[in-house]
């Protein structure tokens, strides 16, 4: 698969009460992002778990983000910084296993950031591209590839 | 509680290479509350295995799967009509569960995920600390509720020794001296005369030094 037929599937696991409010802000406002991203809401990034960031990977993300709020600015006091901790845990982990801990990363944002979403998600989903699709697609496409 | 680490991902991967079945079998019990082996870290390794086998193009069937203990026969119990669909165990409980799970599948082939670290406590959040080693004959009351076999490096039974300095130990200076602590505690007491006392050459016996142990109690069994 060449670079430029490859479209990344992401998944962003955003902050109701900034990162979210942003992309519908970022609506409001016009401004193109790519269609790559596929938001899912959670009621704070504290809500983030290991397992969701790697079960979206297992399930065929080829990138994930989680956007929360500034930090110091967290509805609930400190569950953006807890979010950055798993994050970094889980890269860790992908890491370990080699399928890569860029594909992986946390960002921060307030509400009033519309331009500032479409332009996390343009900066992802070029980060995804140049890393190909994720390494188990790659393998699944070069096993059904060999078959005669 | 039994306290333990997860054991590095290249050791696991090496540990279930040839085996395409696997059950990942967690404890609910200690190793769920230091966050190393319960329901939630079998899905997170079970995870991990799945991710890193698909990329390397092979096939892993796994069965995530907690029990209640592992370390009783009952709850071992629950898994054997499964066992017979799968090539490997793989347990996140403490080195006393698996082994009683390599016991009950004698034919199984039993792998841990984690290596059994010390009897401790949550200090806090995400931080755990020795407290004990299990060494068979308790002398807390002697020594302010303070352990010197595990809170002091060379298990000193009347220390502090040379090496402490500014109530930190020469082994690493983040560890507190054990006896300073023994010594506060009884000064807060008002039982220094309890330090005065001289406490005899420990029988190790009672600990790992008489072989393994057992606990038997008639009155229990059936």
């Amino acid at each position: 698969m060449s670079e430029s037929e490859f479209e990344p599937k992401i998944v962003a696991f955003c902050c109701h009460y900034c990162a979210y409010t942003a992309a519908d802000l970022a609506g409001s406002m016009r401004l193109q992002y790519p269609p790559n991203v596929r938001v899912v809401r959670l009621p704070c990034t504290g809500k983030v778990d290991i397992l969701y960031l790697l079960k979206a990977f297992e399930d065929g993300a080829d990138g994930v983000y989680v956007a929360g709020c500034m930090e110091g600015d967290c509805h609930f006091i400190n569950g953006n910084f807890r979010a950055k901790k798993r994050v970094h845990y889980a890269k860790k982990l992908l890491d370990e296993i080699g399928f890569g801990g860029d594909r992986l990363e946390m960002f921060n944002m307030s509400a009033s950031m519309g331009p500032r979403f479409a332009e996390v998600a343009r900066e992802m989903v070029d980060r995804i591209k140049k890393l190909g699709p994720s390494p188990i697609k790659t393998v699944q496409t070069q096993k059904s590839g060999d078959k005669p | 509680m039994i306290v333990g680490s997860r054991k590095p991902m290249e050791e696991i991967e090496a540990m279930i290479d040839p085996f395409e079945r696997i059950i990942v079998l967690g404890c609910r019990e200690c190793v769920t509350v230091c966050s190393v082996g319960g329901e939630k870290e079998v899905g997170i390794l079970a995870a991990e295995l799945r991710l890193s086998r698909k990329q390397k193009g092979r096939a892993i069937d796994i069965l995530e799967f907690s029990l209640e203990r592992q370390c009783d026969h009952e709850y071992i119990e629950q898994i054997r009509t499964q066992v017979a669909n799968y090539d490997a165990i793989l347990s996140m409980a403490c080195g006393a569960g698996v082994q009683f799970v390599a016991e009950s599948y004698p034919e199984m082939p039993v792998f841990p995920a984690v290596n059994t670290t010390f009897i401790g406590v949550t200090e806090e959040q995400g931080l755990w600390t020795e407290r004990c080693q299990a060494c068979g004959n308790c002398i807390l009351h002697l020594t302010g509720g303070i352990c010197p076999v595990s809170r002091c490096s060379k298990s000193l039974m009347n220390g502090p020794c040379g090496g402490s300095s500014d109530g930190k130990c020469e082994v690493n200076k983040e560890i507190v001296c054990g006896w300073q602590l023994i010594i506060e505690r009884l000064k807060q007491l008002g039982q220094l005369d309890k330090y005065e006392e001289y406490i005899p050459i420990k029988d190790w016996s009672s600990s790992r030094a008489g072989g393994p142990r057992k606990v038997v109690r008639e009155d229990l069994r059936i």
